[in-house]
C-alpha cells in the first residue's frame, strides 16, 4: 500500500495532468486530443485521489465509454492509481469549447471546423454557414445533409474541387 | 415527490427508448442514403437520452436498477411511453409525421424542463434540447418539403397525419404525476406546452399545405402502462437477447 500513497509534495501538478490529457487522442477523430475537444472540464486533487471531470459531447455518442477508459489508461500509465471520473452534464458541451489548435488540426485532417453561432434552434430555415472546403479552401461549398458519419458531423461537398467532406456542426 | 419523479423520468426515458428503437428500424432501409444516416443519428441521440432519463429513474428508485435493467427487463405494462411513439413505421410519411408530432412536443417540453427546480432534470433537458433542436429542424423541414411537394408525397403525408392524429391528444393529457411535479417546479407548469405545440403545428401545416385533421377522439393509456399491441412486438425484438441470455455483455 505504501506505493499507492500519493505524496502531496511530489504528486504531479494539475498543469502536468492537463498536459498528459492533451496527449490522449479522441477515439473517433484521433488527430485532436480530448483537451482540444473541450470535454475535460476540470482536473483537481481531492486528497490522494485525482478527480477528472468529463462532459459528454452527444448523449448517445458511443465514444464516451471509450474516452473514459482512455483517460484512465493514460493516467495509470503515468503511475496514478486513484482516479475518479466525474460526469458533468451541465453546462452542456458546446463546440465553442474546441480549442483553436483543435480547429486547425480538424481542418488539416479534412474536417471543416464548426462555425459558431449556427446551431439548430428547432423549427426554422436551415442556416447555411460559410464553410471553407478543408481540401482546397474554396468557400463555394454546399450542405448535402445536416447529419453525417458521426452525431457531431454534417455532410458537405465542395463545388470547386468536387470533394465531399465532413463539417463539424455547431452545437 | 420521488415516486412522481421516478414515474416522470420513466415516461421521458421510455418515449426516447421506444421512438429511438422505431427509428433505428430504418437503418439500412431508408429511401435515400442521407435519410438513412439522419435517422440512425436521430435514433442514437434518443437512445443516449434514454440512458440519462432511465439512469435518473433508477437512481431515484434506489433499488439498484440500472438504465439497462429498466430498458431490457420490464414488461409492456411497466412501460410509460406515449402510444404515438410505438406506432409502426408503416412508410416514410408515417415515420416522418410521427417524428414531427413528437419533436415539437419534445422540444417545448425540454425547453420547460430546462428551468426545472431539480438540477438533475434541468441538466438532462439542457443536454437533450441541443440534440432535439436538430431533430426538429430536420423533421419540420421535410414535412414542409413533402407536404408541399408532389401530389403523391402530399397525399401520403396527409394520410399519415390523419392516421396518427388520434395519438396526439395523449401528449397533453395531464394526470396527478404531472400536477405534482408542476406544483414543485420540477416539471413543466400545467398547460404550458400545448399552446406552443398548437402554434408551431398550425404554422407548419399551413406551410406544408396540409390540413389540420378534424379528428377529436384521443387514444390514450401509454402513460399509465396500457399499450397497443405494437409495443409487445417492439419489446420482443429489443429485449430478446437479455431475456434469452440474462446478463449477456457486449
Amino acid at each position: 500500500m505504501v506505493n499507492a500513497m500519493v505524496d502531496v509534495e511530489t504528486r504531479p501538478s494539475e498543469a502536468q495532468i492537463w498536459a498528459w490529457l492533451d496527449e490522449v487522442p479522441d477515439p473517433e477523430i484521433p488527430v485532436i486530443s480530448l483537451v482540444d475537444l473541450g470535454i475535460i472540464r476540470d482536473v483537481a486533487w481531492a486528497g490522494e485521489t485525482l478527480e477528472v471531470t468529463v462532459t459528454p459531447t452527444y448523449s448517445g455518442c458511443p465514444a464516451t465509454s471509450i474516452i473514459n477508459l482512455d483517460i484512465l489508461a493514460a493516467l495509470r500509465e503515468r503511475g496514478l492509481e486513484k482516479i475518479e471520473l466525474k460526469r458533468r452534464l451541465s453546462p452542456a458541451w458546446t463546440t465553442a469549447w474546441i480549442s483553436q489548435k483543435g480547429r486547425e488540426k480538424l481542418r488539416a485532417f479534412g474536417i471543416a471546423p464548426p462555425v459558431e453561432g449556427t446551431a439548430a434552434c428547432g423549427i426554422g430555415a436551415l442556416e447555411t454557414p460559410e464553410v471553407a472546403c478543408p481540401h482546397c479552401g474554396s468557400k463555394a461549398t454546399r450542405r448535402v445533409s445536416q447529419f453525417g458519419s458521426t452525431p457531431c458531423k454534417a455532410n458537405w461537398v465542395c463545388n470547386d474541387c468536387g470533394e465531399p467532406f465532413d463539417y463539424f456542426k455547431c452545437i | 415527490m420521488s415516486d412522481a419523479l421516478f414515474e416522470y423520468a420513466l415516461r421521458m426515458g421510455d418515449n426516447c427508448l421506444i421512438l429511438g428503437h422505431r427509428v433505428s428500424e430504418w437503418c439500412g432501409h431508408s429511401p435515400a442514403l442521407e435519410e438513412d444516416i439522419a435517422l440512425a443519428n436521430t435514433a442514437l441521440d434518443l437512445i443516449g437520452q434514454t440512458q440519462l432519463w432511465l439512469g435518473l429513474a433508477g437512481e431515484i428508485e434506489g433499488k439498484g436498477r440500472s438504465a439497462d435493467d429498466l430498458a431490457f427487463l420490464r414488461d409492456a405494462r411497466a412501460f410509460r411511453n406515449l402510444l404515438l411513439v410505438e406506432r409502426p413505421n408503416v412508410d416514410f410519411a408515417h415515420t416522418l409525421v410521427r417524428e414531427v408530432l413528437f419533436d415539437v412536443w419534445h422540444f417545448h417540453t425540454l425547453g420547460a424542463l430546462k428551468g426545472s427546480s431539480d438540477a438533475r432534470v434541468s441538466a438532462i433537458a439542457e443536454k437533450a434540447l441541443k440534440e432535439v433542436s436538430y431533430h426538429l429542424q430536420r423533421s419540420a423541414d421535410l414535412t414542409i418539403r413533402l407536404g408541399d411537394g408532389t401530389q403523391e408525397s402530399h397525399d401520403k403525408m396527409q394520410a399519415a397525419l390523419n392516421a396518427l392524429w388520434p395519438y396526439v391528444g395523449e401528449m397533453f393529457l395531464q394526470d396527478e404525476v404531472d400536477a405534482e411535479l408542476a406544483d414543485s417546479g420540477v416539471g413543466p407548469a400545467l398547460g404550458v406546452v400545448k399552446p406552443l405545440w398548437d402554434g408551431d403545428m398550425r404554422r407548419l401545416l399551413d406551410q406544408a399545405t396540409l390540413k389540420w385533421p378534424d379528428i377529436a377522439h384521443v387514444q390514450k393509456g401509454g402513460k399509465a402502462g396500457v399499450h397497443t399491441e405494437a409495443l409487445g412486438f417492439v419489446l420482443a425484438d429489443m429485449q430478446f437477447l437479455q431475456r434469452a441470455y440474462p446478463g449477456a455483455k457486449w
